[in-house]
């Protein structure tokens, strides 16, 4: 977080009196919606955030908006440009169905953090629970801790980055998303497989680690891919995968 | 969807403040579970004494009558603490006796709980009325579970609302479903085991007090119950230990642990424990898929 003049510095409020925190949060949401002006402020922070629902959700703006505590469901869902920060814990879905900027968790994610996200980077500096990418469709997602299990399950684009160890079935029905992880596998999933990593890995994966700031050796992780078996019918398989 | 919530305090200092601190977190889980709402408390124990808690399905509650019935009968001593449809009845017997007898004489009544611990409210009605109509917030005791409930699988009932009981001072919350609540009530009927309603989750608390009447540990009727058990749970056990709580593998239903020195607080969401003292301190965690948590209380 960097200071910025008090103009252009806005602050909200979602426990402060006279309103709802549901109000509170309304306001908040529509204004970062249709409030900003091109001289406005360029930095937003949200103050007892308290777990509330789709925090700064929707946001389609170059903005820097700071969660001061723990986020619940959806915050920075569906976020396009803007780069969001919470200090604290996050709800199911975090970030889910991102199109492009940086949302940064500080502590834990919850179930399907960064699910079906198109593009942007999800950066959660400590675990992520299960389901973690879900259906993947192009963002990068690193996870600072471990992830649960049913990681990156259906992904079909994008990278998934896991410092720590991930639960079981990772990468289960995996199609061209990549995930490069760091610690033990409990299981692969169906279709899933360790692959070698290439110089151009090494390259995405020293990238994904500065972004997110975490300073790990690439050359300590190994890469998942689909073996793409399941791409086609197979008449053979007699269904056991 | 549903909400769940429970409160065990750690230190006995905060035992005043159970009711306080849980109405918040019961209203919190509002919005997962409009239709009705529950809570169980558990206090210290009178020696020699049962809790029974009762319920007038509908017209009007005649605990005078009640009282009277079992004075005529001569069942022991006991008092009757009205709460609206709700009565405690304390008695120095086992209870059974005063069971049957209202059992036969007061159709409109069903009995909700027992033990030597366990009190039990729960009723149809948004989470805040219902605190309010029964007083939760000056409920005080060591520990308690509540439950706010958006009817999936059965009526919209006082009934069939959550904490569900079976046996003495064992109740159960759940947010979820169940697949095979009918096998699993079709095994359990014949060795005599009575249902009261059609809920799933009565289903789960039945067969998880009947495996701990046969002798198994909370772990152990739990993992048993991973067999036995088809859907999605996030289950808060009560029993006059403590709480047990436990998440499928899938971990489909959420759930959040906030423990201070001075209480453990669990929630299907942080925005029920945002309230609480000493929260920004405290150590939160999501239980793992398939754990068993367990924290105890004298």
């Amino acid at each position: 977080m960097t200071a910025a003049p008090m103009s252009l510095m806005k602050e909200f409020d979602l426990a402060r009196a006279g309103v709802t925190p549901e109000a509170a949060l309304r306001e908040l949401n529509l204004w970062l919606h249709r409030g900003l002006t091109p001289d406005g402020p360029k930095q937003v922070r949200v103050l007892h955030p308290d777990g509330a629902h789709s925090i700064a959700a929707g946001v389609d703006a170059d903005i820097s908006i700071d969660v001061l505590g723990h986020a619940g469901y959806y915050v920075a869902g569906m976020n396009k440009h803007a780069t969001v920060t919470v200090h604290g814990n996050a709800g199911t879905g975090a970030a889910e169905n991102m199109m492009s900027g940086l949302v940064r968790i500080k502590g834990f994610a919850s179930n399907s953090a960064g699910a079906s996200a198109h593009g942007g980077t999800l950066v959660i500096e400590g675990d992520a629970s299960l389901r973690c990418g879900i259906s993947l469709k192009g963002g990068d997602i690193v996870v600072g801790g471990s992830a649960g299990s049913f990681t990156a399950f259906m992904a079909q684009a994008g990278r998934i980055v896991i410092c720590g160890d991930a639960g079981d079935a990772l990468g289960d029905s995996l199609y061209e998303a990549v995930i490069y992880v760091r610690g033990k596998v409990a299981s692969l999933g169906a279709d899933a497989r360790f692959e070698e990593m290439t110089p151009a890995d090494l390259e995405s994966l020293r990238e994904l680690l500065g972004i997110a700031g975490f300073n790990h050796d690439p050359a300590s992780f190994r890469k998942v891919a689909s073996s793409r078996s399941l791409y086609h019918w197979n008449a053979d398989a007699n269904q056991e995968y | 969807m549903c909400g769940i919530v429970g409160l065990l305090m750690k230190n006995p200092a905060w035992d005043e403040r159970l009711g306080e601190l849980l109405v918040p977190m019961l209203v919190g889980m509002t919005e997962r579970g409009p239709d009705s709402a529950g809570m169980a408390v558990f206090g210290k124990p009178t020696p020699g004494q049962t809790r029974l808690s009762f319920f007038h399905l509908h017209g009007e509650p005649d605990w005078h009558a009640v009282n009277t019935a079992i004075v005529d009968a001569v069942l022991g001593t006991h008092r009757v603490d009205a709460n609206g449809r709700h009565a405690i009845i304390h008695t120095d017997s086992d209870g059974e006796a005063i069971r049957a007898l209202l059992k036969e004489r007061f159709p409109a009544i069903v009995a909700l709980a027992a033990g030597s611990r366990i009190q039990l409210y729960k009723d149809i009605g948004t989470p805040a009325a219902i605190a309010s109509r029964y007083r939760f917030g000056d409920f005080t005791g060591t520990h308690a579970v509540g439950h706010t409930r958006m009817a999936t699988e059965s009526a919209v009932t006082p009934d069939r609302a959550h904490p569900f009981t079976a046996g003495r001072d064992f109740c159960l919350v759940h947010n979820g479903s169940l697949s095979n609540p009918h096998l699993v009530r079709r095994q359990l009927e014949p060795l005599g085991i009575r249902f009261d309603t059609d809920n799933d989750t009565e289903a789960a608390c039945r067969f998880l007090e009947w495996r701990m009447r046969e002798g198994d540990a909370v772990d152990a009727a739990i993992e048993k119950g991973f067999e036995a058990l088809d859907g999605f749970f996030t289950f808060l056990i009560g029993t006059a230990d403590g709480l047990a709580l436990v998440r499928d593998p899938f971990a489909c239903k959420p759930a959040i642990v906030a423990e201070t020195d001075d209480y453990v607080a669990i929630s299907s969401e942080f925005r029920s424990l945002a309230h609480l003292p000493g929260v920004s301190h405290a150590k939160l965690f999501e239980p793992q898929p398939r754990t068993i948590y367990h924290w105890s209380r004298a």
